[in-house]
């Protein structure tokens, strides 16, 4: 009703007492104002008991209506990953030439839906969630990091059922399934800073939300998740360059650093050059990165 | 209920301690998809492309909500903000608790204002038990604090009255009793500033008058209240100072009793 365009006179300052001298004197702060990266930082840290609450009340939430309830968590994943099995291993035949097939594509399969899911969930991580942002205050790297972490703990239960299909199709036990705890590491930070970028943009656009899965589809066929990169690339003559950003595209780097922790037939060799150096490179840009670029527009989420 | 207004706390003007001070306010909201192209496709896009240019010609509307409202609060007042439907009370309120952008002016705040709105979010497939914890924690309590309240907080709401309901999912709630709840957890911090939209038409009588004892109780305990409520009996039993906002803009400020008799007045009758 009180649709006006033009701005009204403004109304003349109390002239004893200057708003601005009389906040200053009691000490009162700007409602709405971005604080400082290392207050941010610190406020962050403060609500870590909240993060993480939030992330187990979301994981528990999603299977709170069906009937066999928190099965789902183990079922899911193992049911997607037939899915692919019966269409890239047995329709299609992509499993020539790749030892212990299954093992390889259960885990880029994984792995991979762990960076997917959190970039969607980034995505909509302040639009899906304007009533709590518009009622309470924290800060709102909180959302997006919660969101990351959800999808972290998504994965331990995949993991667990990705140890059964390793057990069952005879992959030995060795040391080196110790390394898939920093490669873990590595690759939740790379997801929460994309999640953390994804979470500026889609909350200015939330259309990308739409947009996304292309993106994520397309950026999954090139990462070699049912295929060997190593394999199918040696026999095809391919410039220096693509082969190069087709190597340290940070999902294939997580991807295949799992591979090689987890499947005694995946050799070192099939990873690329100074892997980890890439692997902590990619955690570190978009970790760091993807947190400044969130906090930059703090004050502006769930406005509007 | 009628004694509150005696027992108003005697304050010096001089040493006064303002908690929100807001100093010439404007809020005007931007509404996509309006007047010429009506929301089309290719209208969309164009805003898109031409970006800020595109504002005018392609129909998005400003919406002056709030127009150069100043006001001062001080520690241990309740207001109440009164003024018909699409005044501003809402808009006014969540730009306190810095939610809203301003267009013009500024909003100190001393700490941080916290709006107890009907719509908090909680999530309604978790039980009411991690509802209290996860809005605990939400606001800023640690799990020994939210631990600590917990029985306070179920005690206040009144969920467990009729059976165990706290240990079933928000979503089997009747939206008096999700609403107590919500309120009954934002209810149990300690805000400097606390502003309550609408929450008390919600609940059962004996549960506003519950709220009410709440409302006073975190009074006492120094802190700014602020009430939107359509319901002026509300706002007698628990403000002494009131805000009327009329098309955005401020009216009356003053007394609680001067200013609903005139409010009385220009809406024709009790109300």
């Amino acid at each position: 009703m009180s649709q006006v365009l033009d701005t009204p006179p403004p109304a003349p300052a109390t002239p004893e007492d200057d708003p601005a001298a009389l906040a200053a004197r009691h000490g009162l702060t700007v409602s709405g104002a971005r604080p400082s990266l290392p207050a941010y930082i610190r406020q962050l840290w403060a609500r870590r008991h909240f993060i993480t609450a939030f992330a187990t009340a979301k994981l528990t939430a999603q299977y709170s209506q069906a009937k066999l309830g928190q099965v789902w968590q183990v079922a899911t994943p193992l049911l997607n990953a037939a899915v692919y099995y019966f269409i890239f291993g047995f329709l299609m035949g992509t499993s020539r030439g790749v030892p212990d097939y299954v093992p390889f594509l259960v885990t880029g399969v994984f792995v991979w839906t762990f960076t997917q899911s959190s970039i969607m969930a980034g995505t909509r991580a302040i639009s899906g969630s304007l009533g709590l942002v518009r009622a309470l205050h924290f800060p709102r790297a909180a959302l997006p990091v919660s969101y990351a972490l959800q999808q972290l703990q998504q994965l331990l239960f995949s993991m667990a059922a990705l140890i059964v299909i390793l057990l069952c199709f005879g992959v030995p036990v060795g040391a080196s399934w110790l390394l898939t705890i920093p490669a873990l590491a590595l690759q939740f930070v790379f997801n929460a800073g994309v999640a953390m970028v994804m979470a500026r943009m889609g909350a200015k656009t939330p259309d990308l939300a739409q947009l996304m899965p292309f993106l994520l589809r397309t950026w999954m066929y090139v990462s070699g998740v049912m295929w060997s990169i190593d394999r199918v690339l040696s026999n095809q003559h391919l410039p220096q360059a693509v082969l190069l950003a087709l190597e340290c595209n940070p999902a294939a780097i997580y991807i295949d650093l799992m591979r090689f922790a987890l499947i005694d037939t995946f050799h070192a060799s099939q990873l690329p050059h100074h892997v980890w150096a890439v692997a902590i490179g990619w955690a570190l840009v978009a970790g760091v990165g993807g947190f400044i670029y969130f906090w930059k527009a703090e004050e502006t989420y769930g406005r509007g | 209920m009628a004694d509150t207004r005696n027992e108003r706390v005697p304050t010096v003007i001089a040493d006064r301690v303002p908690t929100v001070i807001a100093d010439r306010v404007d809020i005007v909201y931007r509404v996509n998809g309006t007047g010429a192209g009506r929301g089309s496709a290719t209208a969309a896009l164009n805003r898109i492309l031409r970006g800020k240019k595109a504002e005018q010609t392609a129909g998005v509307r400003k919406v002056h909500a709030v127009k150069s409202v100043s006001f001062t609060a001080y520690k241990g007042e309740a207001i109440g903000l009164i003024g018909t439907n699409g005044s501003g009370k809402s808009t006014l309120l969540k730009a306190v608790a810095g939610l809203l952008p301003v267009e013009n002016g500024r909003i100190y705040t001393n700490g941080q204002p916290s709006l107890l709105g009907v719509n908090a979010a909680l999530m309604n497939d978790l039980t009411g038990e991690r509802n209290v914890l996860l809005g605990g924690l939400a606001m800023g309590m640690s799990r020994e604090q939210v631990r600590e309240r917990y029985q306070e907080i179920v005690d206040f709401s009144g969920i467990n009255e009729k059976g165990d309901f706290i240990t079933l999912p928000m979503r089997t709630y009747s939206s008096g009793m999700a609403a107590r709840l919500r309120f009954s957890i934002a209810a149990a911090k300690d805000h400097d500033v606390l502003m309550i939209d609408e929450a008390l038409a919600t609940g059962d009588r004996s549960f506003q008058k519950r709220s009410e004892a709440r409302i006073r109780e975190l009074r006492k305990h120094a802190g700014t209240v602020f009430l939107v409520s359509h319901n002026n009996k509300s706002i007698r039993d628990t403000c002494e100072r009131v805000l009327w906002l009329e098309r955005g803009e401020l009216r009356m400020d003053g007394n609680t009793e001067d200013v609903l008799k005139e409010y009385e007045k220009f809406t024709g009758g009790k109300g």
